[in-house]
């Protein structure tokens, strides 16, 4: 006799069932916060306290794995909860004035797991979404390099082929903690005899090896935690090839894909309310009340105008987010998200910093309007870092809009013949 | 405008589209340009048809909405009015159909708005960026109420039968619905660059009207005006979108078709990059605009904060966007023979209206302050 197997459809979570479970496991397990607290900043150079918050997060990640509340939009064979984007809206609802894995969310979950997701082979994809999604993997971007950042597909990083492995050598720059991460998603050039986009091929390397150097780069704010990487010789297994050989671009461009959308992601969580870039509309008001100007009408306008920014730019990020999902919008669009937090950040940091008056210029300890000379050192890293606004606006005009594409002589010839940067001494 | 319309709304949005494409083309708009009203009531009736004016009130006074969202649905209506910088005073005349609607007052008035009949304008307060005062006050006598002050900047005051007016009476504010025609109220018209809207003064001297002529309860009428401000403004700002949307189309077109130097100006990084502004002030604006919306609609107590970062930045990069539309086109973009300027006026005029985007700034920081001053 055969068992009489009845195929049935799991029904589908419900989006207030989903709501009450995640409220219960999020207030009975986890540390209301203030904002400040989950600043990406909030350790400064403190490396230990730096590490604690890392361990903290892979520890939260892990409880959300384990109580079936991580990697909502992830399908259910790699470890995630099959669900959909409202029910991440959802749980960002839930999160708002609790802790939550903050370092777990970008660039791992998004761009890197995201296009795992997208391009691993089922191995790969069983072995790392799931160590992601327990917290036990923390992934970087080896995209940028020394050499050029806009021009990603121009990367001169070379990897080699020796058999069943590859050979890598080259610079990655701009990977932001990767002293405390564990694996890094690579571009690298496997033709120079093809033209740019056409010798490209993805890889995926531990950091933490005697080949690869972690460099720790010192920013204008003093601030340590973008790295630059050197590999000699980093010996990666062929099993560990991401996409096609030579194709890495067909990857490269979804990937860049998920890292325009940043906090709208579907794989990514983000508490309700909670503004993300260095300065927000509370340091400018911090710095008003500080300085016995909430009734000064200037202080009040730069008060108003961030605030407005603040609302504006997650409304713009809620509905291009909606467009691409729904299809009104070509991917593309994300590219307007982009430009809009790179010049509204710019922008409320000047209000900061304007509103400080002569304290901008010098300060004693105890002042507030230190963090707004401090940030108006660092205003344009918001509209340089993820791809500068110069080219969010290129691809606006010519991929939403249609416009005639720039001239490039990197097209059609051997990347070998392309003319490069002169070496810097950096 | 939204993103993702039902069938229905689509439809909805498609007729006023194509009625206003056939009815108000700009050469008609050039033509009423010296006309008194600024529109044929004619127009204005077969609109109502259309729903123009039934969307803010219930199927119960008459009304009727096409989603289960009237403010969305008539934010539809007023987008199209922006595309087309229609003529006729469709946002206050909607605020006093809603005011009229949700106070069940006055029935045989709100039903001429709904018909199209009727005209109906606002005598509001000017908006303040903290506060708002009336500048006409009333007063009982016997079984009368008795008016006198001026409220300015009065749209289609000289066409209106029905001026729902915002007055100050000793215990607080009150709202009296007063026919044009009653002794005492003068209309005088004040100019403005919009070729098909009309602005007035209407002046109130010892102007008596039966008690019942008010509008809701009496001295307690201040959250009533709060919400016709929001409505007002919502319907602002999604005609001031769809402004922008046709000025940007048009814009984009040009720089297509447009050659210098042997190139069109679309091929040009440093105008791109200005179009890539514009696409990004256009898509944030509707974003804001239906965010506010919907938060209006739902009643959200976030609302009014929501529709001042709306209207202070639609105002701001509303004006700014047609102010480049006109910087890319040249010298051709400041004549009155290209079509660029009527979608110029509309927002200007917009920008002016409830407020400007400093205005709108200040009352957000109001709303900052007492939010974490209550935290601190």
């Amino acid at each position: 006799m055969s068992a009489l197997r009845v195929e049935t459809t799991e029904e589908m979570e419900s989006l207030e069932d989903f709501r009450q479970r995640a409220r219960s496991f999020i207030r009975a397990n986890l540390r209301q916060v203030s904002p400040d607290e989950l600043r990406w900043e909030r350790n400064g150079n403190d490396d230990e306290a730096e590490l604690a918050t890392v361990t903290r997060d892979r520890e939260i990640q892990r409880m959300l794995f384990d109580a079936d509340l991580a990697g909502i939009c992830f399908p259910r064979a790699y470890g995630g909860q099959g669900l959909t984007y409202e029910h991440q809206k959802v749980l960002n609802e839930e999160f708002a004035g609790y802790e939550y894995p903050l370092r777990v969310q970008i660039p791992t979950l998004s761009p890197c797991a995201a296009v795992i997701l997208e391009f691993g082979t089922e191995e790969q994809k069983l072995r790392h979404l799931p160590a992601i999604l327990k917290g036990e993997e923390l992934w970087m971007q080896f995209l940028s390099e020394p050499s050029g950042g806009s021009d990603v597909a121009g990367a001169l990083t070379t990897a080699v082929r020796d058999g069943e492995q590859w050979i890598l050598n080259g610079s990655k720059v701009w990977t932001s903690g990767a002293w405390w991460s564990d694996w890094g998603l690579c571009l690298a050039r496997t033709n120079w005899d093809q033209p740019k986009h056409r010798g490209l091929t993805v890889f995926m390397l531990p950091i933490h090896q005697p080949n690869v150097e972690v460099h720790r780069i010192e920013m204008n704010n003093g601030s340590r935690e973008f790295c630059q990487e050197f590999m000699t010789d980093v010996i990666v297994p062929d099993a560990d090839r991401v996409g096609a050989v030579d194709e890495g671009w067909t990857v490269g461009t979804r990937w860049m894909f998920h890292e325009r959308m940043l906090y709208n992601s579907s794989y990514v969580t983000e508490p309700v309310g909670l503004a993300h870039g260095s300065q927000d509309t509370k340091i400018v008001y911090d710095i008003a009340r500080a300085h016995g100007l909430l009734d000064d009408a200037t202080a009040r306008a730069n008060i108003g105008e961030a605030r407005m920014l603040e609302l504006v730019v997650n409304q713009l990020g809620e509905r291009v987010g909606e467009g691409i999902r729904t299809g009104r919008m070509s991917d593309q669009a994300a590219g307007t998200v982009r430009l809009f937090k790179g010049t509204s950040v710019s922008r409320i940091v000047t209000l900061a910093f304007d509103t400080a008056g002569p304290s901008g210029a010098a300060w004693t300890e105890d002042d507030i309007a230190s963090t707004s000379a401090i940030g108006f050192l660092m205003r344009q890293a918001g509209s340089i870092g993820g791809g500068t606004t110069e080219m969010a606006r290129n691809v606006i005009s010519e991929r939403v809009l249609g416009m005639p594409r720039e001239r490039r002589l990197d097209k059609d010839v051997p990347f070998r013949e392309v003319p490069r940067s002169r070496p810097t001494s950096a | 405008m939204l993103l993702n319309l039902s069938e229905e709304q689509e439809f909805f949005r498609e007729t006023t589209d194509r009625f206003l494409t056939e009815q108000v083309p700009p050469d008609v708009l050039r033509q009423l340009r010296h006309d008194p009203a600024g529109f044929d009531p004619a127009y204005w009736r077969r609109g109502a048809e259309l729903g123009w004016t039934s969307l803010l009130v219930s199927e119960e006074r008459g009304g009727g909405t096409i989603s289960d969202s009237g403010l969305a649905d008539a934010s539809l209506v007023a987008y199209e009015f922006g595309r087309h910088a229609a003529p006729g005073p469709l946002a206050v005349v909607n605020v006093v159909a809603a005011t009229l609607g949700e106070l069940n007052a006055a029935p045989d008035v709100l039903a001429g708005l709904l018909s199209g009949e009727s005209i109906a304008t606002w005598c509001a307060p000017p908006f303040g960026s903290t506060r708002w005062e009336p500048t006409v006050d009333v007063r009982r006598d016997g079984a009368d109420l008795v008016l006198n002050g001026e409220a300015r900047i009065v749209e289609s005051a000289g066409q209106a039968e029905h001026l729902l007016v915002t007055c100050n009476d000793e215990a607080g504010v009150t709202q009296v619905l007063v026919p044009a025609t009653a002794p005492g109220v003068t209309t005088t018209q004040m100019e403005t660059v919009d070729l098909t809207r009309r602005f007035g003064i209407v002046t109130f001297g010892d102007v008596r009207v039966p008690a019942a002529a008010a509008v809701g309860p009496a001295g307690d009428a201040r959250a009533q005006v709060h919400r016709q401000f929001e409505l007002l403004i919502v319907l602002l700002n999604a005609e001031s979108v769809g402004a922008m949307q046709a000025a940007f189309d048009m814009t984009v077109e040009w720089a297509f078709d447009r050659y210098s130097f042997g190139r069109p100006l679309a091929s040009y990084q440093a105008l791109k990059h200005r179009f890539a502004d514009m696409y990004m002030w256009l898509q944030s604006s509707n974003a804001t605009s239906d965010a506010s919306c919907a938060a209006v609609a739902a009643s959200d107590p976030g609302a009014a904060e929501l529709v001042s970062a709306a209207k202070a930045y639609i105002g701001q990069y509303g004006a700014e966007l047609v102010q480049d539309c006109t910087q890319m086109h040249g010298g051709i973009g400041v004549t009155f023979e290209h079509d660029l300027h009527l979608f110029l006026r509309r927002v200007t005029v917009n920008r002016a209206l409830a407020g400007t985007p400093a205005d709108h700034c200040q009352r957000i920081a109001a709303f900052v302050d007492a939010r974490e001053g209550a935290a601190a």
